[in-house]
């Protein structure tokens, strides 16, 4: 056996690579004589196979999903405080940079047809260095089949795990760890995906896998659960019956049949009964009397896609009965479909949707899962992992070696893949530390941190993945200039380049792909792929330029300050707030004028601010809340960028705070994005800023300033997912206002958020499109005061 | 030459009674056997006629049938004694049946024509204007279930209407045995025909239909002649009684090699119906007999299966089947006993009756009968 490995041609994306296997049979006969030769484009595939350990395979009827644990060493860039005791004394630069390895853990999870397994297994023969791993946890129908290939290929003794454990270990673990992993079906609308907000309570909840018959299962916790019923009614009956009903093999087929199908030619319906509808009873003369009643005569030939499309209906309705009745017995309101038969079809999904809101007149909910497809190969590692503990970490989806949902409408998608021949992989990467809701979120199960849904709005869709790509070049070429040590960087940028073009292309095709399509999620899938590339930071050169020039000014800026009377003294910290948030090297607008103008300033971004009344102005509220109210208690503030917004900007304000009495806490960003400002950072600019001034001095002294870290790398900030550290933090302190600075925390996301205590949001637009939107021009300010209701 | 009218003199003959659904009309007729001799000889020439055709026939046309072994004899009705003959056709010669009404100028007669079925409302146009009759239409649940009330007072020729099967699976033990329906409430009534219609029953006043599903005999019949080209619902029966469903079907041992013991299901489930026909080995492999079979057999078990989430919802532990579906289906019928005795575990019983009760009420509700209460 050979294995050609190519690059793929056409640059596509990973996911998409096709496998070039004559006489590859589809549609799930995984056995008898297969072509071996395949195409494998080198480590794409199967990633990080040195160091992979933990193997899982979940083999179905007709695709195999194969999982493993590894560990991916990353670049990363750490700051560090020069040595004091030597001759470093005059530097230009605050501190230094220095780029290490870093191992994180990844989960890595491959999709492929089982046509492609023996291949593969030889693939992952080759490639697997770790010696340790001796066992591999084994899950579906097809485990017992393929047991001794398994066994003779890799070597590995296959340790069998029951089906339906291994589904709903899985299930649990994506619900809990992935944001948008639920969504429902909408039909006829511009997206017909509708993303869940996660609930922090995930159980009881009823999952239906429509296999080849159907299960039922109520899932009350973690390790409980109950088959309560089935159905032999299911994907393969679709499947096997319409085969001989249509003479069409392939599964895929019959669905694409059923969507151009007339089931009414078929079905006889309450009209063909009664004439019209049944008034007694309310049924509506279109409803279905008897699937397949008009096909009871011999003289008629039917058309397949009528057949095809009475057939879906029959199964999807007898389907979606079947699991309300089951629903209403035990009380559930929330079902999980998923197995073959949904699978990314949107078909079947509406059939079933449809179904579920009949029988159910709309008090139970037809679910459905993003990562539907690998929840048993989830399960089967965990089972195999449980002495790792993965259940005690946070993990996250990694969007640059994920290929996202793929609907297999080839009406949805035109640039869609065939399933044959298509590799689908997901990677989740290990937080650090978990995550965790803030506690002064006003309710965290409807919390949702975006302001704007691109899935939603066409429009904006439209103009952020044009902003993007825009502003790609630029990126690239920044990150290649980031590293001028390095002889493949520039390449490396190419390629980062090259994968979040493409990601952008598939986002304008699905924009569903990954969850709802949001700026933060476009921005946090651009940092996922430049650290793919190993561009940890590219901004560490410049932020650690910016911070020194910036923390020269900083004494001169507070004898400013220090120089006004109080009220003149609130409205220049809130402008040197506003106008540090203009250095955001995110924004095309600024960075542009940043490249060009070396000599751009404090004082020149003074002057691009709106003049008040602000687009957004509720300045004098909160002047009056700081005149006439008791202190705060204690602040946490969300930091932006690095440089003057931090040193100038931010660290004044927390100073006349901590002058007034109330602590603060300042929390930073875990890992770098753009050019926001670190916890490592922030750790030293705050040492800096401390050796200048005694307030920030004796406040960090007595712990009444506390910097702490997000546990995000993203530029925007989604509450509901935060560091435990500092949600403990939060409620040790009694924290009583909250500071959210900049675009990407204020506005594109918790522009709308509510806490159950006083905020303020403050940024300035530096998008002329979205000021517009908002009603504003370029530079326009927001300033945003909220006090709960009561 | 006059009209002959029952005792109380208040409904001439012939007394008809129709449920015309999706698939068939189901048709009974009142024969009368006490015709005096003075009676014969005023009974108009049109009478006459219908009565002679009807009761000399067991088949009329090339679709309509008489069913000779429902007939009930020696029944007494509204103080005439007679018996009860089951015709049925297919819906679809409807228009035939309502031409030969009007050439044989059944309007003439003045009798009340009492329909059920969804056809009482499609058909209710054409009776008029083709057939110049007017139909009286009847609710069907209702008739069904008042239907069901009374047949269980009548009896069948001396016999009980309500039987259910001892041993359902075993073709040596098995046993049709009587069931006595004294105290009926509450019970869900489980209706094949082309569609499925299940209803609760909680006293002869309150009951409500609970749900229903397309997938029912017309499902079996429609599906049948597509797979195996067979042209009546007969022809469909007989070849599935021949053949075998494992062949098509993929059981849970096919999947599992026995039990799948996690779950508690037994290795002769079906765990997927059709299952085996998504390889186009087996496809090649199995016989028309054997698609038959498995039609049967899978929507059978659908049946079976939702009728028992229903009667759990509903908290009823009896479950009474009728309908054109199971007319000589005893295939079926053992299967929906066994299931629903298996699945609950002995708690739920499955119930079945001699006749097309709905077109019993029917009739008799021609007559104004009160509603008969049983005791």
């Amino acid at each position: 056996m050979r294995i050609y490995l190519h690059t793929d041609e056409a640059g596509q994306e990973r996911g998409a690579f096709k496998m070039a296997a004559r006489g590859g049979r589809g549609g799930g006969s995984g056995h008898g004589s297969l072509d071996k030769s395949i195409t494998l484009p080198p480590d794409e595939i199967f990633r990080n196979l040195e160091n992979a350990k933990r193997f899982a395979i979940d083999i179905g009827g007709s695709l195999t999903k194969l999982a493993y644990y590894s560990t991916v060493q990353h670049k990363v860039a750490r700051v560090r405080s020069f040595d004091h005791s030597g001759k470093d004394i005059e530097h230009e630069s605050p501190y230094e940079v220095t780029v290490q390895e870093e191992i994180t853990a990844r989960l890595h999870f491959i999709k492929f047809e089982n046509t492609y397994i023996e291949t593969c297994l030889d693939f992952i023969k080759d490639h697997l260095v770790n010696t340790e791993t001796k066992v591999i946890k084994a899950t579906g129908g097809g485990a017992y089949k393929f047991k001794d290939l398994i066994e003779k290929k890799l070597g590995l003794k296959v340790d069998k795990e029951d089906v339906m454990t291994c589904l709903i270990k899985g299930c649990n673990f994506v619900l809990k760890n992935i944001p948008h992993e639920v969504f429902a079906y909408q039909k006829d609308s511009d997206t017909e995906f509708r993303f869940q907000t996660n609930h922090p309570n995930i159980f009881p909840y009823l999952l239906v896998n429509i296999g080849s018959g159907v299960s039922i299962v109520k899932v009350e916790m973690e390790d409980k659960f109950e088959w309560i019923g089935g159905s032999s009614i299911g994907g393969g009956t679709f499947w096997g019956l319409g085969a001989l009903l249509t003479k069409t093999k392939k599964f895929d087929e019959l669905l694409q049949l059923a969507s151009k199908g007339q089931h009414t030619n078929v079905d006889m319906l309450v009209k063909d009964v009664y004439g019209g509808a049944y008034q007694t009873l309310g049924l509506s003369g279109n409803l279905i009397a008897s699937s397949f009643g008009k096909s009871a005569t011999a003289d008629k030939d039917f058309s397949k896609e009528d057949m095809a499309k009475s057939l879906l209906h029959m199964i999807s309705n007898d389907i979606g009965q079947l699991a309300c009745l089951y629903a209403k017995l035990h009380n559930l309101d929330k079902i999980y479909f998923g197995g073959f038969f949904i699978r990314g079809h949107p078909v079947t999904m509406r059939t079933i949707t449809y179904s579920i809101n009949f029988f159910s007149k709309g008090e139970v909910q037809a679910l459905f899962l993003r990562h539907e497809g690998y929840l048993g190969a989830i399960g089967a590692f965990l089972k195999g992992a449980e002495q790792d503990n993965p259940n005690q970490y946070s993990w996250g989806e990694n969007y640059a070696g994920s290929s996202g949902l793929m609907s297999t409408s080839p009406d949805l998608c035109p640039m869609q893949r065939t399933r044959s021949g298509t590799f689908d992989m997901f990677e989740m990467d290990r937080l650090e530390r978990p995550l965790v809701n803030l506690p002064l979120l006003k309710d965290s199960s409807t919390y949702i941190p975006d302001t704007v849904d691109l899935t939603d709005d066409a429009m904006a869709r439209k103009y952020w993945l044009t902003c993007f790509e825009e502003a790609l070049d630029g990126v690239a070429k920044r990150a290649a200039a980031s590293q001028p040590d390095s002889i493949d960087a520039v390449e490396r940028a190419e390629k980062f380049q090259q994968k979040y073009w493409n990601k952008l292309q598939t986002l304008r095709q699905q924009p569903f792909a990954y969850g709802t399509l949001t700026v933060r999620s476009l921005l946090d899938t651009r940092e996922h792929c430049l650290n793919e590339f190993n561009f940890p930071d590219p901004y560490s050169k410049i932020k650690q330029k910016e911070n020194g020039i910036a923390l020269k000014c900083f004494q001169g800026v507070i004898e400013s300050l220090d120089s006004l009377d109080w009220k003149e003294r609130q409205l220049a910290l809130v402008k040197g707030l506003l106008a540090g948030n203009v250095f955001d090297w995110g924004a095309k607008a600024v960075s542009d004028v940043l490249e060009s103008e070396t000599q751009f300033g404090f004082e020149e971004a003074k002057s691009k601010l709106q003049e008040r009344p602000w687009l957004e102005d509720s300045y004098d509220e909160w002047l009056d809340r700081l005149k006439e109210g008791p202190p705060h208690k204690c602040a946490l503030i969300f930091a932006d960028n690095s440089g003057i917004d931090i040193i100038l900007g931010v660290f004044p304000f927390v100073r006349e705070l901590l002058s007034s009495g109330t602590e603060v806490i300042l929390a930073c960003n875990s890992g770098p994005a753009l050019n926001d400002v670190t916890y490592s950072e922030s750790l030293i600019v705050a040492e800096k800023i401390a050796a200048m001034d005694s307030v920030i001095q004796s406040a960090l002294k007595e712990e009444r300033l506390l910097l702490v870290q997000t546990g995000s790398s993203s530029p925007c900030l989604d509450l509901s997912r935060l560091d435990k550290g500092l949600a403990m933090l939060v409620r040790e302190r009694k924290t009583d206002l909250v500071i959210i600075e900049g675009m990407g925390r204020a506005i594109h996301t918790n522009y709308y958020a509510a806490l159950k205590c006083e905020s303020l949001k403050l940024a300035v637009i530096k998008n002329s499109w979205l000021a517009e939107r908002l009603g504003g021009k370029i530079f326009s300010v927001i300033f945003k005061y909220e006090v709960p209701r009561e | 030459h006059r009209l002959v009218r029952g005792e109380k003199g208040d409904e001439f003959f012939p007394w008809f009674g129709l449920d015309i659904g999706g698939t068939l009309v189901k048709l009974v007729y009142f024969e009368p056997k006490d015709i005096t001799a003075e009676e014969e000889e005023e009974e108009v020439e049109n009478l006459k006629s219908i009565r002679k055709y009807l009761t000399s026939n067991v088949a009329y046309g090339s679709t309509g049938i008489r069913d000779v072994h429902l007939e009930l004899k020696d029944l007494t009705l509204c103080g005439r004694k007679g018996n009860l003959h089951f015709i049925r056709f297919p819906t679809h010669d409807m228009p035939a049946f309502i031409q030969m009404g009007s050439e044989k100028h059944f309007s003439s007669l003045h009798t009340t024509l009492c329909a059920t079925g969804g056809g009482a409302y499609k058909f209710e146009q054409d009776f008029r204007t083709m057939g110049d009759l007017q139909l009286q239409k009847l609710d069907e649940l209702d008739c069904l279930i008042k239907g069901v009330l009374y047949i269980d007072s009548v009896g069948f020729n001396g016999h009980s209407e309500c039987y259910y099967f001892e041993n359902p699976t075993d073709s040596e033990k098995c046993e049709k045995l009587p069931f006595n329906l004294e105290n009926p409430y509450p019970l869900l009534l489980v209706n094949i025909g082309s569609g499925v219609s299940i209803l609760a029953v909680y006293s002869k006043d309150n009951y409500k239909r609970v749900t229903g599903t397309s997938l029912g005999g017309g499902t079996f019949f429609g599906l049948c002649c597509l797979l195996t080209g067979c042209s009546t619902f007969e022809e469909a029966l007989e070849m599935a009684s021949r053949g075998d469903s494992t062949k098509v079907d993929k059981l849970v041992r096919d999947i599992y090699g026995g039990d799948y013991e996690r779950f508690g299901l037994p290795g002769w489930a079906v765990a997927s119906s059709f299952g085996n026909m998504v390889s186009k080995e087996k496809r090649e492999s199995v016989s028309k007999e054997d698609l038959a079979r498995a039609t049967l057999i899978t929507i059978t078990n659908n049946i079976g299966s939702i009728a028992r989430m229903c009667a759990l919802n509903e908290n009823i532990n009896r479950v009474v089947f009728v309908g054109n579906f199971l007319r000589i289906n005893t295939i079926s019928m053992r299967l929906l006993a066994y299931a629903l005795n298996y699945w609950s575990k002995g708690q739920l019983k499955a119930l079945f009756l001699e006749h097309e009760v709905n077109l019993l009420f029917n009739l008799f509700y021609s007559f104004k009968v009160q509603t008969p209460t049983v005791t």
